[in-house]
């Protein structure tokens, strides 16, 4: 009976909260799910040669955006909410991922090359003889889960924990971050290092027992996908929202002021980034069972500093405006590398400097500034209501 | 007595219910001030790269008193701030708050926690929120991670805040964002946020630089006011304003404190009419 | 028997040579007199060539290098037809371009069927060695002297015992004559069988670094058939002597190898120095600029191939004004506009830095490009057997310095320096003073990105120059300039050094890539300890 009221009273919680005002986000969460549902529907019920068919390609394709989605999101809250330009966020995601592959690497037993059930395929080919101790209960689903997480969130606590009581910020900051996950990619490309060196794991069979080449499965993960993002978007939400947001948002701007206000600024921030870094992690375990393989290049600080971008397109500050960037730029990441290979780093290099000279505040800014356009109605002038749109009102004034 | 029984004991000893372990207790403790004194400072000396922006300064500072900074520009008057509120560590010296707290042995944040207060010569507000979220931000109280997530404005918090608002005047505008404020309605919304947070000891750093007459009029009836139940340190250019609310003043120079005592004592102190009124007159 | 055949063959030889008249003193006339021996080359076997080589060396004496040099090359051919002796190049495209053994006139081409190649194998190329050994050590110069005698500290049989011994009565002196001693010591040691002169020669030998000597003492100490103790207790001794000689020699190269990596690294950052301690920015395009630098003297050696001598003394100057070009345009274009917000400055740079390293990719190549080192910088300046540095990396260092010594003069001296600290302390007030703090900004952008492109000549010296060369080197500079302090160019130098010689002396025990990791770990425990580096800044100022 207890149990049956807390029930109802979360659901009543998460209805309440989608119903909050707040410029696109229940169309958001509403828009997701209706276009990722009716995707499975027509991948599983449609015979493939229907016009409205949606091949499994794109099944796949569209949970790797929605990964790449939660990625964006777990940079936004720490940069667009508190001010920390991460660059490293990918060695997270890529921690995460890490986690989840040696899990699948376990599920494939003596199904690999050299049919060994002990040991996945790069240590026989390695000659080792036994599997190294960070290997051991990594073939038990739940345990790789807490271990995805727990490593990465550790070393993102002791990470900021070091950097931010020492009052690391700014450039310097975003540079040992990068440097964070330059040194952890150095890392795993050693083949002694025992996560399968420059090829990464990959061949992967199944997850929980499911084939992960059948289409209900790639569905399936698609849908979980989405289920996490849809939940990653509410906590999140909750979480800027409540007063803890609010004093994030106040370091970010005025981090001295927060600070002789009593506030230990430097325990807020470490937080938030272990929460930043959690939810890396778990875009990176979704990530890896889609695509098939993790390999150290998902370290490059390259990678990391796209996921800034997806996110400064989108419009940082905004949990919204973080995933419509990343599925957009990486929809055209897709399309360009497929039209004309060379010129996407040029339109990616492009696109830096655009928005960051020109939109400061992304697609979200935009957006909203058309919209404030179109609503203006005398007598309102300058009252603002917009509460909980995280950007300062002088950044876009002056 | 056998030595299980002797751990069972400090076992038991340990677990005893009706005391706390140690490290479980807040350090808040109220600021001792049964001599009356709440801000002791002495020797303190603080050089950057040679130049000795303190030097050697000795203060003493009343419970509820209401005292005035003045000094030329580099006399340390804002160095002294950052000292007393842990941004600058001191070379050497002493800093106590009341009796019982070492202020050189907390940092900002702790500082700010027993209750000392600190307006910036510029004005800092968080411009992204509302003059509403701002108060609400200052409000005395836990400062916590977690506290701070599932933190609900209550009944009094809230008539607290409008007890505020309606002190510096910003009734109207209170849901606007900071960002958007004027000048001298940041400098008042500052002022606010101190009055929310109910500090022992208020820093007030330059409070009337970009306000009307009037407005400043207003600042030194509020001053004013507090004195008694909170102690100020008020820093200010403008002597008019500061011969209309001091009742001891401290000029510092160079570094030290020159003289002491009412307005009229300093202006007709020989020292301070050479070197720092001397240029005036 | 066969001795005095061969004497009779060498006295055959001379009066065969002397109507020509002075003999072998050209090297044409060479080509034709020694004709007949080298005629039987062509016909000779293996053996048969061994003996031709001797006869040739006492005949021809140093006249005949050029021609031992090429047969120990493999080159040395003779043309099927003529028998004409010729030395052959084989270029990639299988052709194969003759010239004349003894001078410099090519012959043209030849195909494969027209030409024979004169075989050596092994104990003739040892053979042909020593010969030339023989040549250096009696009429070369002093380092070819030099040469001849460590080659023949391998073979000490007693002809070439006895070379050595003349050479030393004709008249030898400093590092030759130690040598020689030296080798008289070895044979002492070898052949004695008195224990006073076997120690006398350990004591010679004790702590010389050649690997000969190392060798002997180490084969005498194993030896189970030495029966004097004393002899091989000595042996042992003066063998720990030479390991801990070796050892000393080893960690100065490792210091070096060290310092060398910091002039790298100090090149690198020393731009990132001037624009991030002065403006605040960091130019995550830093490395691209130093990657122009570097294609700059790619086009300027395919743009004067006759003149690759001169090659790097064109380049950093055309490198400075590239990169420094680009910097000016990168800063009033992008970053003039972004003034006060680092993090965007960062974002925006990095987009350059993408467009550049794309742009070079479709203007050259992805491939790496081949940049020619100049004779004057290849090689390397041997201070003795276990120790030798490499010109480049010397003259990189010293480059590196002088860079440093140069813009310090600049910033302290010139009034683009006065007006750079200037703005770098106040900018505002600067400003107020009536300094043009935006000519200011773009001056001193494009003096560190020059900077950095000049560093780009050097480095072409030393890595691959392809489009992900600066890439690599943005890291690390800026953990040099976090490490020494913003705003201070003596930290970036200690700081550039220091990174290098932690680096390089944690390498040999931990492998290369622990070893960065290691350091970038302790430069970040570091700055726990101390945030703004080495040498900070202090005063309200900087806060």
């Amino acid at each position: 009976m207890n149990v049956l009221n807390s029930l109802a009273q979360a659901s009543y919680r998460l209805l309440a909260a989608m119903r909050q005002p707040g410029r696109g986000t229940s169309w958001l969460v509403g828009i997701l799910l209706v276009v990722t549902l009716a995707m499975s529907a027509a991948n599983l019920l449609l015979p493939a040669d229907s016009p409205f068919y949606v091949s499994t390609y794109t099944i796949t394709l569209m949970g790797k955006y929605l990964c790449f989605a939660m990625l964006a999101m777990a940079v936004d809250i720490v940069w667009g909410y508190c001010g920390i330009l991460s660059l490293g966020h990918g060695a997270f995601f890529a921690l995460g991922g890490y986690g989840m592959g040696m899990y699948l690497m376990r599920q494939i037993g003596d199904r690999g090359v050299y049919g060994n059930p002990n040991l996945p395929d790069f240590m026989v080919f390695l000659n080792w003889q036994e599997l190294p101790w960070y290997w051991f209960g990594m073939d038990q689903f739940w345990f790789a889960i807490f271990m995805a997480l727990l490593v990465p969130g550790t070393l993102a606590f002791v990470f900021g924990w070091l950097a931010f009581r020492s009052r690391v910020t700014g450039v310097y900051f975003s540079i040992m971050t990068q440097a964070l996950t330059y040194a952890l990619m150095l890392a795993f490309f050693r083949n002694e290092m025992g996560f399968g060196g420059n090829n990464g794991l990959t061949d992967f069979k199944d997850i929980l027992g499911f084939d992960l080449q059948a289409d209900a499965t790639r569905v399936a993960l698609l849908l979980v996908t989405t289920f996490l993002v849809v939940v990653t978007f509410l906590v999140s939400r909750t979480i800027v929202q409540s007063r803890l947001g609010r004093v994030i948002v106040a370091v970010r701007d005025a981090e001295a002021r927060t600070r002789f206000l009593g506030y230990r600024t430097e325990h807020y921030k470490v937080w938030l980034f272990v929460y930043s870094a959690l939810i890396a992690a778990v875009a990176g375990m979704l990530y890896v069972p889609q695509v098939g393989i993790i390999n150290p290049g998902e370290f490059s600080p390259l990678n990391s500093i796209e996921v800034v971008v997806w996110v400064a397109v989108g419009g940082r500050g905004t949990l919204y405006g973080a995933i419509v960037g990343a599925l957009l730029v990486n929809y055209a990441k897709t399309r360009f590398t497929a039209l004309m290979p060379d010129a996407w780093l040029f339109a990616l290099g492009a696109l830096f400097v655009i928005v960051t000279v020109y939109l400061p505040r992304g697609l979200a800014g935009l957006f909203g500034r058309v919209i404030e356009l179109v609503h203006r109605r005398p007598g309102r002038g300058k009252e603002q209501t917009t509460r909980d749109d995280g950007l300062s009102v002088a950044e876009v004034g002056a | 007595m056998n030595p299980i029984n002797h751990f069972a004991g400090q076992a038991r000893e340990l677990m005893r219910r009706d005391t706390t372990w140690p490290f479980l207790v807040t350090r808040r403790r109220p600021v001792d001030v049964s001599k009356n004194i709440i801000l002791y400072l002495e020797e303190l000396n603080v050089s950057f790269d040679g130049f000795k922006a303190l030097n050697n300064l000795n203060l003493y500072v009343n419970d509820g008193e209401l005292r005035c900074l003045i000094g030329a520009n580099g006399a340390g008057k804002t160095t002294l701030m950052d000292v007393i509120t842990g941004k600058t560590a001191c070379d050497s010296g002493s800093a106590w708050f009341g009796q019982n707290i070492d202020l050189l042995a907390h940092d900002e944040a702790e500082i700010a926690g027993l209750g000392i207060g600190r307006k910036f010569q510029k004005p800092t507000v968080f411009e992204a929120h509302t003059v509403f979220g701002n108060l609400e931000l200052s409000l005395k109280g836990y400062r916590g991670v977690w506290r701070a997530l599932t933190a609900r404005l209550s009944g009094t918090e809230r008539d607290r805040i409008e007890e505020v608002l309606s002190v510096i005047g910003l009734e109207d505008v209170r849901y606007q964002l900071a960002g958007a404020l004027s000048h001298g309605q940041k400098q008042w919304l500052e002022i606010g946020m101190l009055l929310a947070a109910e500090p022992r000891l208020l820093l007030v750093d330059e409070p009337v630089a970009g306000m009307t007459a009037e407005e400043t009029e207003r600042t030194a009836e509020l001053l004013t006011s507090l004195a008694g139940k909170h102690t100020v340190i008020v820093v200010e250019h403008d002597m008019e304003f500061v011969r209309s609310i001091a009742r001891t003043v401290t000029v510092l120079h160079q570094g030290s404190v020159l003289a002491e005592g009412t307005m009229d004592q300093v202006q007709n102190n020989r020292d301070v009419i050479e070197v720092y009124l001397g240029e005036d007159a | 028997m066969n001795a005095l055949l061969h004497k009779l063959w060498s006295v055959a030889i001379v009066l065969l040579l002397l109507p020509t008249g002075s003999p072998l003193a050209q090297s044409e006339s060479a080509g034709t007199s020694a004709g007949s021996v080298l005629q039987q080359l062509t016909e000779a076997s293996l053996k048969r060539t061994g003996e031709l080589i001797g006869q040739l060396e006492q005949t021809g004496g140093a006249e005949m290098r050029p021609l031992f040099e090429v047969m120990l090359a493999g080159e040395l051919y003779f043309i099927k037809e003529s028998k004409q002796i010729i030395a052959i190049t084989k270029t990639e495209r299988r052709t194969y371009i003759g010239r004349d053994v003894f001078g410099e006139a090519t012959l043209g081409e030849f195909t494969s069927r027209e030409i024979k190649k004169i075989r050596v194998n092994n104990r003739l190329r040892s053979q042909l060695r020593e010969t030339l050994a023989r040549i250096d050590l009696l009429h070369g110069s002093k380092s070819a002297q030099k040469q001849a005698v460590l080659a023949m500290l391998d073979d000490l049989n007693e002809q070439n015992m006895r070379l050595l011994t003349a050479a030393q009565q004709g008249g030898v002196d400093g590092e030759v004559a130690r040598l020689i001693d030296l080798a008289a010591a070895m044979v002492q040691l070898r052949d004695s069988r008195v224990s006073e002169e076997r120690l006398e020669a350990i004591g010679v030998m004790s702590g010389q670094l050649e690997p000969a000597v190392r060798n002997q003492l180490q084969r005498l100490v194993d030896d189970a058939q030495e029966q004097d103790l004393a002899v091989r207790a000595a042996a042992q001794k003066a063998l720990d002597k030479i390991s801990e000689r070796i050892e000393f020699f080893g960690q100065l190269e490792q210091l070096f190898f060290g310092l060398s990596l910091g002039s790298v690294l100090l090149l690198a950052a020393i731009g990132l120095a001037i624009t991030f301690g002065v403006m605040g920015v960091i130019n995550m395009a830093h490395g691209e600029m130093i990657m122009l630098g570097a294609y700059t003297t790619y086009v300027i050696q395919q743009l004067f191939p006759g003149a690759i001598a001169y090659s790097l003394l064109i380049a950093v100057p055309a490198a400075f004004l590239v990169s420094g070009s680009v910097g000016v345009l990168i800063e009033r274009g992008v970053i003039r506009h972004l003034q006060g917000r680092p993090l965007e400055t960062l974002l925006a740079t990095f987009g350059i830095s993408l467009i550049l390293q794309q742009a070079v990719r479709s203007i050259f190549s992805p491939l790496n490009m081949q940049v020619v080192t100049p004779n004057w910088m290849s090689g390397s300046l041997v201070i003795n057997p276990v120790f030798s540095v490499t010109y480049n990396r010397l003259y990189i260092l010293l480059f590196a310095l002088a860079i440093f010594a140069a813009l310090v003069v600049v910033l302290k001296k010139s009034s683009l320096g006065l007006n750079v600290r200037a703005v770098s302390q106040n900018r505002d007030m600067a400003k107020a003073m009536g300094v043009r703090t935006e000519m200011v900004d773009a001056m001193t952008f494009g003096l560190g990105s020059g900077i950095a492109g000049v560093a780009g000549v050097a480095l072409s010296q030393l890595t691959n120059v392809g489009p992900n060369l600066g890439q690599s080197y943005i890291i690390d500079s800026f953990m040099v300039v976090v490490f020494g302090g913003v705003g201070n160019l003596l930290g970036t130098l200690v700081g550039g050094f220091s990174l290098g010689v932690a680096n390089k002396f944690l390498e040999p025990s931990m492998g290369a890539v622990l070893a960065n990791i290691i350091v970038l770990v302790g430069l970040i425990l570091f700055i726990q300890k101390r945030p703004k580096g080495l040498f900070p800044q202090r005063g309200r100022a900087a806060e």
